[in-house]
């Protein structure tokens, strides 16, 4: 449970997409996708709404079927098939705007869940390793409370914890603090940025700019399905290439 | 008014029931309309109660069971009832083997209360279960040694109604379950089926669908692999209650956010075991009311077998009721039979309400 075990073998990248392609039926979602991540690289992604930022996370676990092109995960080949899937979403956790906890399961619960069934830990052990990342979040104290009792901020950082049980590789997440109130963002971003110091490979949709200053390796700008512009943040924010960058950049930072 | 509102802004226990006292008094009295219809419906409902507790208990006739004392009497027949209450209980089973029956319904409503507790619930009471209705088959069927054969032709009564309640719901309700599941599953051949069974169910009375299995299967089928006249009946049941609970159970899976699934699937989890740990323990739990609701009506459906010729509990009070010595006291009959339907659905009806309230408290 030692933080260095986020780090791992540097040749393989932990993400790797070549000529993505995908449709909701006739509308064309993601065009021509070709993206490396490196491990424990942290990358962060924005652009206009609907400009496919969900879809490209969601197509990395498979919560969206892609028609063309290849992505690997660790190496592995991401399909259909489902027995394969399943070992691969082990190694990739992923969190979700509207947090997404089961509210029939307490916090403990949510936590053993997966490391039980999935992992078939035991459950003295998967409940060690649940409350050690509730620790981590800073919420110990309600393992035994259901998630409509938590605010917010509690309830992603539980989600956070829930997907670091089953002791991922990759981490996703998708805009997980658009839903918070304003006083909550901090507290979860403070969580992510833990988790980005201790080297865990992440993709960030968001549009926190402060946490991709701190934080991210890389930017990733996407716009229409496409990425536009990928640089470090100090490029990305002093000097963006792309007239469309730019113009998305006046409007978020007013 | 004003007086009212200020006297007890902050009302604390005590005050409570007094409050409460006066808003009854206010609904029952407060305009003139209210205090009129309030007398009108008091001495209505007085006059009747009146009238039946001399009906049934005053002037009613209980012992001795016979003929004559009902005769005598001006009110209910209660001595009918007594008399016969082991032909209108097992119909027109052998009646010295009548401890069989009567065994069997102990059996079965002793462990439909012992399941109510929540105590109890684990896969120790699915394994009491089969047991059971391997035990009530046996008992009432006889033909092992120490029991003599008793074909379903002569089953009757009560142990009828609650074989048919209990197997056919409880089978139906895993049925259901998985027709909703395939009903929205991702593979067309999977999800056409469900959709053709349960709307040709649907669309369908259960009169005709009882009628089909016990007069047109005989027609299809070879007389070696038929079935029995019971079990056609309690698969008809069977089929029509699991595709009500299907679209019920449907409507549950319906309710749920995406996200719950996904977030599922993003850990790892396989299809079964999304279904069976997230989904459909908060679908269920969603649709307990509306699930109540098709179960009662289906433990009142049952009574619909004697179109087919199966003596169930209300058959065989009519049955009774035959009996020329007798002076046919049929609504002391009907309403014996109707307390117990009523004690089944009432009883169930609390049982559904507390797994309600139950699973409130756990949020
Ligand atoms: N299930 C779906 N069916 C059809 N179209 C979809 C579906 N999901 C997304 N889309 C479309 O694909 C496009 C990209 O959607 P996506 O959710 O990836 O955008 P996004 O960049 O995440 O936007 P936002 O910032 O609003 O979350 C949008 O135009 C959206 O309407
Ligand atoms: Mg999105």
């Amino acid at each position: 449970m030692t933080m260095q075990s986020f780090a791992h073998d540097v040749a393989e990248p932990a993400i790797e997409i070549v000529g993505l392609n995908k449709w909701f039926d006739d509308f064309h979602a993601l065009r021509d996708i070709d993206l490396r991540v490196e491990a424990g690289e942290r990358i962060v992604v924005c652009g206009p709404s609907g400009s496919g930022k969900s879809t490209l996370i969601r197509c990395i676990n498979q919560l969206e079927h892609h028609q063309q092109g290849s992505i690997r995960v660790g190496g592995r080949v991401v399909c259909r098939e489902p027995k394969k899937l399943e070992i691969i979403r082990r190694d990739v956790g992923m969190v979700f705007q509207s947090f997404n906890l089961f509210p029939h399961l307490t916090i403990l619960e949510n936590c053993t869940l997966a490391p039980l069934w999935v992992l078939k830990q035991s459950r003295p052990e998967a409940e060690a390793t649940a409350l050690h990342f509730l620790e981590r979040v800073r919420i110990p104290e309600q393992a035994h409370k259901y998630p409509g009792q938590l605010s917010g901020g509690q309830q992603q950082r539980v989600a956070i914890a829930r997907s670091l049980c089953m002791n991922p590789k990759i981490m996703l997440f998708d805009e997980p603090t658009s839903a918070l109130d304003p006083e909550m963002v901090k507290e979860v971003l403070e969580t992510m940025l833990g988790l980005a110091h201790d080297g865990m490979t992440m993709i960030v949709v968001t549009h926190e700019m402060g946490f991709a200053r701190q934080a991210a390796d890389r930017v990733i700008f996407m716009d229409e399905g496409r990425i536009v512009e990928s640089a470090t943040p100090d490029a990305f924010f002093d000097n963006p290439v792309h007239a469309r960058t730019r113009q998305f950049l006046d409007q978020i930072l007013i | 008014m004003n007086a009212v509102a200020l006297a007890d802004p902050v009302p604390d226990a005590r005050a409570a029931p007094v409050a409460k006292r006066r808003s009854w008094l206010k609904l029952l009295f407060g305009t003139p309309l209210n205090a009129l219809l309030t007398i009108i419906f008091g001495m209505a409902i007085a006059r009747m109660s009146v009238w039946l507790v001399d009906w049934a208990i005053i002037n009613a006739a209980f012992f001795p069971a016979e003929p004559a004392s009902c005769q005598a009497a001006q009110g209910a027949c209660w001595s009918f009832v007594i008399a016969k209450h082991s032909q209108i209980l097992f119909g027109i089973y052998p009646p010295e083997e009548r401890w069989r029956p009567a065994l069997v319904c102990l059996l079965l409503i002793g462990l439909l209360i012992y399941s109510v507790r929540p105590a109890s619930w684990g896969p120790r009471l699915f394994g009491l279960w089969v047991a059971a209705i391997v035990a009530v088959f046996v008992l009432m069927l006889g033909g092992v040694p120490g029991l003599t054969f008793v074909p379903t032709a002569l089953w009757g009564g009560l142990p009828i109604t609650l074989i048919l309640t209990v197997v056919a719901i409880g089978a139906a309700f895993p049925l259901a379950i998985m027709l909703a599941l395939a009903r929205r599953s991702k593979l067309p051949a999977v999800s056409a089926l469900s959709v053709l069974f349960i709307e040709t169910t649907r669309a369908l009375p259960l009169l005709s669908i009882l009628f089909i299995a016990s007069i047109m299967l005989p027609l299809l089928l070879p007389e070696a692999l038929l079935p029995d006249k019971f079990f056609r009946a309690l698969l008809a049941l069977l089929l029509f209650a699991a595709a009500y609970m299907a679209e019920v159970v449907r409507g549950g899976l319906q309710a749920l956010p995406k996200g719950q699934s996904e977030a599922a699937e993003a850990l790892g989890l396989s299809y079964w075991q999304r279904q069976r740990l997230i989904i459909l323990p908060q679908a269920i739990t969603i649709v307990i009311p509306a699930l109540t609701n098709t179960i009662i009506v289906m433990i009142k459906n049952t009574s619909l077998v004697l179109v087919v010729g199966l003596f169930d509990l209300v058959s065989s009070g009519k049955a009774a009721l035959a009996d020329p010595s007798w002076s046919s006291p049929a609504a002391e009959t009907y309403l014996f039979i109707a307390a117990i339907y009523f004690i089944l659905c009432f009883g169930f009806g609390r049982f559904a309400d507390s797994l309600e309230r139950r699973r409130k408290v756990s949020r």
